[in-house]
């Protein structure tokens, strides 16, 4: 068994089976992660560094527990601490680093396509940890495994996807994911933050009102308003977009059935969550960021190096 | 699975080592074995290898719920995927693993189907001492290749022992997947 592609850039290059394939195995380690010693030996001999030129806290912690978990020695890069403020390019920091002997390169980057670009010139597998405002697939992975725990399947299932989807690498790969499977998606938000021609380029529904997005869902996935990424203002005040587009405990308790709220954070409290969701009965937060650890090793798992 | 089947259709010479009714009793009387060492199973857990070794271990359970009291038998499964010393030559999928109990010096007895190199077996303990540490491991095994073991393991159970060549391949056939019970030597 094994994955159709040699890196994981983003879910637009993995078959459906792909995914099957890594969410099953991903089940088998979260098996691993109940039990008293956490770790298998199965990538002892391999070495994998985590090159991250953006922030992240779930996202970096979850991959180096996932290396540590699978038995892989780990090396850690951040921009401010490297020789990149002197000038190094991408490719001359990656080339120096594999040199090393590492094997696997897990990256972030804030310019979408940064991993592809990096794939067309180094040997190791390339795991894409979020390209600007391009994919996050480990992120949709987990995404998905954590709606199965409270799904019985994909298939059918209504996922609205809530918030800033315009620099949303976490919508898109959720997008392409979730349409693979065969749920159906809806994206609501501000017109603002929402893309022109989405729902001809994608396949989904758009919706600007979220009340009725959170009728008609069984999963909301409510996204982070990323200020960082925009540029000019896309809405009034923080305020104005949490009492126009903000998910409230008041709004989920009209709805009277079981909705899944998720979130992949960092959560901008009383922006587009409220913390009584954020923290509510609904909220799968936490078991996301769980879950994160067991969907990476299956991914580290899958495009380890072979030897022969 | 099927590619085997279709590979030993061209053989017409298959040699026999356990028909059915010998399948049957080899069971029978691992189980026997196993309680005779182990009376009324009191401080004894049944640990099957995944995928295969699990048609052997569901048949010597349900042989000794007959022998001795069902409640007192703790049966867990081990998968041991990820402790391969060859994983990554080729990466193969993943079963469960489920040991829903503490084998913290308990005795464990191991069961697979066919004890060839040994090299399945030393990733179970690997596995094993990772949920606890047994008072004491064995190993029962439905078919021994004897002579061809590559590191220094020993079943302590054995339905049958066998001379085999490397190049020849052991066939343990089930009636949930095959339909017929039978092990053969190709």
């Amino acid at each position: 068994m094994k994955l159709t592609t040699p890196h994981l850039l983003g879910i637009k290059d993995l078959t459906k089976e792909d995914i099957q394939l890594i969410l099953s195995t991903a089940k088998q380690f979260k098996d691993v992660l109940q039990r008293p010693v956490k770790k298998v030996p199965s990538l002892r001999d391999v070495t994998i560094v985590n090159l991250f030129y953006e922030n992240s806290t779930r996202t970096r912690m979850s991959f180096e527990l996932a290396e540590k978990r699978l038995g892989a020695d780990s090396l850690n890069f951040t921009t401010s601490a490297s020789s990149v403020s002197k000038g190094e390019t991408l490719l001359d920091t990656v080339n120096n680093i594999l040199s090393m002997k590492v094997d696997m390169v897990v990256m972030r980057h804030s310019a979408s396509g940064a991993p592809h670009f990096l794939s067309k010139h180094i040997p190791a597998a390339i795991i894409n940890a979020g390209d600007g405002i391009n994919e996050h697939p480990t992120q949709a992975l987990l995404d998905a495994f954590s709606m199965l725990e409270k799904k019985d399947q994909l298939e059918g299932l209504k996922v609205a996807i809530i918030g800033d989807i315009m620099h949303s690498r976490v919508a898109l790969s959720n997008i392409y994911l979730l349409t693979k499977m065969g749920a159906e998606v809806t994206v609501a938000g501000p017109p603002t933050l929402i893309p022109k021609y989405i729902a001809e380029a994608m396949g989904v529904r758009v919706e600007y009102n979220v009340t009725k997005a959170l009728e008609w869902c069984d999963v909301a996935n409510v996204l982070r308003i990323q200020l960082e990424r925009q540029s000019q203002p896309l809405f009034s005040s923080l305020r104005e977009y949490n009492l126009a587009y903000g998910i409230k405990r008041s709004m989920l308790e009209k709805l009277d059935k079981e909705i899944v709220i998720m979130h992949p954070g960092p959560i901008n409290r009383g922006v587009e969550l409220d913390s009584d969701v954020a923290d509510g009965p609904f909220s799968v937060i936490l078991n996301q960021v769980e879950n994160g650890v067991a969907v990476r090793m299956a991914v580290l798992y899958l495009l380890s190096p072979q030897t022969p | 699975m099927q590619a085997n089947d279709l590979f030993c259709a061209k053989f017409t010479a298959l040699k026999s080592i356990l028909t059915e009714q010998q399948v049957a009793l080899s069971i029978k009387r691992l189980a026997h074995q196993v309680l005779e060492n182990h009376l009324n199973l009191e401080n004894t857990v049944l640990i099957g290898m995944q995928p295969r070794g699990i048609y052997v271990s569901d048949r010597i359970i349900e042989e000794l719920k007959k022998l001795c009291d069902p409640k007192k038998i703790a049966y867990g499964k081990l998968d041991i995927t990820f402790y391969r010393d060859d994983v990554r030559r080729e990466i193969k999928l993943a079963n469960r693993t489920e040991i829903p109990f503490s084998i913290e010096n308990k005795n464990v007895v191991i069961i697979d189907d066919v004890l060839w190199t040994g090299r399945t077996i030393r990733a179970a303990l690997d596995a094993l001492v990772d949920f606890g540490r047994p008072a004491k491991v064995e190993l029962c095994v439905l078919i021994d290749r004897r002579f061809s073991r590559e590191l220094p393991i020993h079943a302590d159970y054995v339905g049958r022992t066998i001379d085999t060549f490397p190049s020849q391949k052991v066939l343990v056939r089930w009636k949930e997947i095959h339909g017929v019970e039978e092990v053969v030597l190709v």
